[in-house]
């Protein structure tokens, strides 16, 4: 069990030997020693040097996050090194150079260390044989069906194929056929038609998962991935292996037959499920989403994501999503309930209002929440949400962004500890006013009695509850896929999200509504964009303040706390 | 059917493993005791040694797979190998298969091995046994039989008792 994971914190890797090796008659200089799969220092292998000259090296098992196996064979390159004469000096050629000695046999590249003055050659007509070889061996047993296939698009078979493939198949011979629709596990369908038993799911589970569940039976052309008789391939990051197949043969169950890859939508985003914020992807089409897929991010998640986080999307698309702007049970319009509401808000006396923010808001909707929360002299704080935590990526708290509640003030040190203060200041008249964003306080120790004394109850929320019912102020609000904002994690990391989707109705992002009422309320002018507004709040908050929405980046920034 | 290792066989069994020094470096050993004494590997003997050797069923799974000498069903009282390499094959042995296999009511065209349904024979090619001078030739249990016609195949068969 164990997952490559690098933190900026970590003191600066030893200074490495440099050596010097040709690709393709290009001369470059690599360390001698790379990490490996595991992020441990190892002798840089061929393909790490021509990746490092910009060069391509094809291939279907080599994975830079998974030990090494060198069984497709698509990566053989040809490869010299200097000669040597009796006296251990290089032997030179008439012009000065060191004689070069071409390897009578090819090297799989993945898995030869370069040694120094090596030259490798990945566009010799050899090479480009070897390549096509290999290729037309993994073809013989596949299916050529690729337009019914769930992986064009994304397939390394296919990608290989036009480069050096056949236009017609040379195999005249009956083709093995295998199990089809295999399901391996409850989120995991196999054809073993279309594997090309690269071991890279076998790999993955054993050595990052832990959970040695796969294996190769039988042999020869009849080779099939499978789970031993009477178990099921169920682990929690079990559709890691559906990113990691070079070929159609794991797809998810989930998405697979639902879109053609090439009609999706890549937004970077970042999974809410946990405070591990993995980075994600989120694919969609239209106003749909069809699948998150992990963003690699080696100081968060690696290349990897948990299947929980993986599908934890479909709630974002249900019908009975808040659309309307309600006031006192009727509809109306942002303008005139933001209006309303800033009135109250600015005439209510200090120490009446409670602010309960969800700690999945953004650390922006957070901050104008701390605003509010300072000028009206106002109680809060965010709802605790806590599971199993495991060994790999999973986070105890399952709130995205707690320390975002911490940091701009929301929370305290300790997520919940105020909740029951905020009730008995409900149950004894002194909070008039309650706003809630994103939680069903009804489920925290805020029941409908005393959600009843309130003279304004003010709710922003997704999906209906118990508490959006009783709202007094009903203000719809969006799914992280629909609005832009950051999140800091479990590690103080604060990570940016994307705008994937459009949200439904009415609904607005909860900083672009909250950011005028703010305004209304404490005065001042305000930003116009996302980026605008997390550099104000940068500047008004000392852990944030080294920080910019730019340098955020895709990674992300982690801060010391 | 409950799977018990007799004691005596699981002390050979761990007096094998402890000539490794890597416990799964055994895993073959073990395998063939256990088709020795119980003439097949049960999905209860792959789990028992997956236990025995700190490894995961699958791992065993995917030798006794790969390996067609052990057995995934159990096999007749006489197990008939017939050798189907070169010199044998030059011989004619495909013929004395067909023979043997018709004469026991069985199809010659079919993969792998073949049990008569009363449980007597099991019939299947083997590779090279290493006796191509006197090809055809066949196995009966342990015992070889050299430059196997017809009809002393049948001789053979009608021995077995």
């Amino acid at each position: 069990m164990s997952v490559a994971r690098t933190t900026e914190s970590k003191p600066a890797p030893p200074e490495v030997e440099k050596i010097r090796v040709k690709v393709n008659g290009r001369e470059i200089e690599v360390p001698r020693l790379m990490p490996d799969w595991q992020g441990k220092l190892a002798p840089t292998t061929m393909l790490q040097a021509c990746e490092a000259a910009g060069v391509t090296v094809p291939h279907y098992c080599y994975h830079p996050k998974l030990p090494v196996a060198g069984n497709c064979r698509m990566c053989l390159v040809e490869f010299g090194t200097p000669a040597l004469g009796p006296d251990r000096k290089p032997i030179l050629n008439p012009d000065g150079t060191p004689k070069i000695v071409k390897s009578p046999r090819p090297a799989i590249a993945c898995a030869t260390p370069v040694s120094p003055g090596m030259e490798i050659y990945t566009n010799t007509p050899t090479v480009k044989a070897m390549r096509q070889g290999v290729l037309e061996f993994l073809l013989i047993n596949h299916p050529l069906d690729c337009p019914i296939c769930d992986q064009a698009g994304e397939c390394k078979l296919q990608e290989y194929s036009v480069d050096y493939g056949q236009s017609t198949s040379r195999f005249v011979e009956a083709k093995v056929h295998k199990p089809k629709a295999v399901q391996l596990g409850p989120r995991i369908v196999f054809d073993a038609e279309r594997c090309i038993l690269c071991t890279r799911c076998i790999r993955f589970t054993r050595d990052i998962v832990g959970d040695d569940a796969l294996g190769i039976i039988n042999r020869g052309s009849y080779n099939t991935i499978t789970t031993y008789p009477g178990t099921f391939f169920d682990n929690n990051y079990s559709l890691n292996t559906v990113d990691l197949c070079p070929v159609g043969a794991l797809t998810s169950k989930d998405f697979r037959f639902q879109m053609r890859v090439w009609f999706l939508k890549e937004t970077p985003s970042i999974c809410t499920s946990c405070a591990t914020g993995c980075n994600i992807t989120i694919w969609s089409r239209g106003n749909k989403i069809y699948r998150y897929t992990p963003r690699e991010n080696d100081a968060v998640n690696g290349p990897w994501m948990c299947d929980y986080g993986r599908l934890n999307f479909k709630w974002i698309g249900r019908d009975d999503r808040l659309k309307d702007v309600i006031v006192r049970g009727q509809k109306t319009t942002w303008a005139a309930a933001l209006n309303e509401l800033a009135d109250r808000l600015k005439h209510a006396p200090a120490g009446s209002v409670a602010i309960i923010a969800s700690a999945r808001q953004s650390n922006e909707e957070l901050w104008l929440l701390s605003k509010l929360k300072a000028r009206l002299g106002a109680f809060s704080d965010s709802v605790p949400r806590t599971g199993e935590a495991d060994k790999l990526l999973v986070n105890a708290d399952k709130n995205p962004n707690s320390n975002g509640a911490r940091l701009t003030g929301i929370a305290g040190s300790e997520l919940g500890a105020n909740l029951g203060g905020i009730a008995s200041g409900i149950a004894n008249g002194k909070i008039k006013t309650l706003i809630v964003f994103g939680e069903d306080v009804t489920k925290h120790g805020l029941g409908p009695d005393l959600l009843a004394r309130l003279d304004a109850l003010i709710v922003s929320d997704i999906l209906p509850n118990e508490t959006t019912r009783r709202a007094h102020y009903l203000l719809p609000g969006c799914a992280h896929a629909e609005k832009s904002g950051s999140f800091t994690n479990a590690a103080g990391r604060v990570q940016r999200f994307l705008k994937a989707i459009e949200p439904p109705g009415d609904a607005r992002p909860e900083w672009e509504f909250l950011h005028e009422l703010v305004n209304n309320v404490v005065g001042g002018n305000g930003a116009r964009s996302i980026a605008h507004l997390f550099d104000e709040m940068a500047r008004d908050i000392p852990a944030f303040r080294s920080l910019t929405w730019a340098a955020l980046g895709d990674r992300g920034v982690e801060l010391k706390i | 059917m409950s799977f018990t290792v007799p004691q005596d066989l699981e002390a050979r069994i761990d007096e094998l493993v402890s000539r490794y020094p890597v416990k799964r470096s055994a895993v073959l050993m073990v395998l063939h005791a256990l088709q020795e004494h119980f003439g097949w590997i049960s999905q209860e003997a792959i789990e028992w040694t997956a236990k025995k050797l700190g490894l995961q069923p699958i791992n065993v799974f995917e030798l006794v797979t790969f390996y067609p000498m052990f057995r995934q069903q159990p096999a007749g009282r006489y197990q008939i190998k017939i050798c189907r390499t070169l010199s044998c094959a030059l011989a004619g042995s495909h013929e004395l298969h067909k023979r043997i296999c018709e004469k026991l009511g069985l199809d010659p065209t079919k993969h792998g091995p073949q049990t008569t349904k009363d449980g007597k024979f099991t019939v299947e090619f083997v590779e090279c046994l290493a006796s191509c001078h006197t090809a055809p030739v066949m196995m009966v249990n342990e015992q070889l039989y050299e430059r196997v016609e017809q009809a002393k195949a049948f001789e053979v068969l009608s021995q077995c008792g």
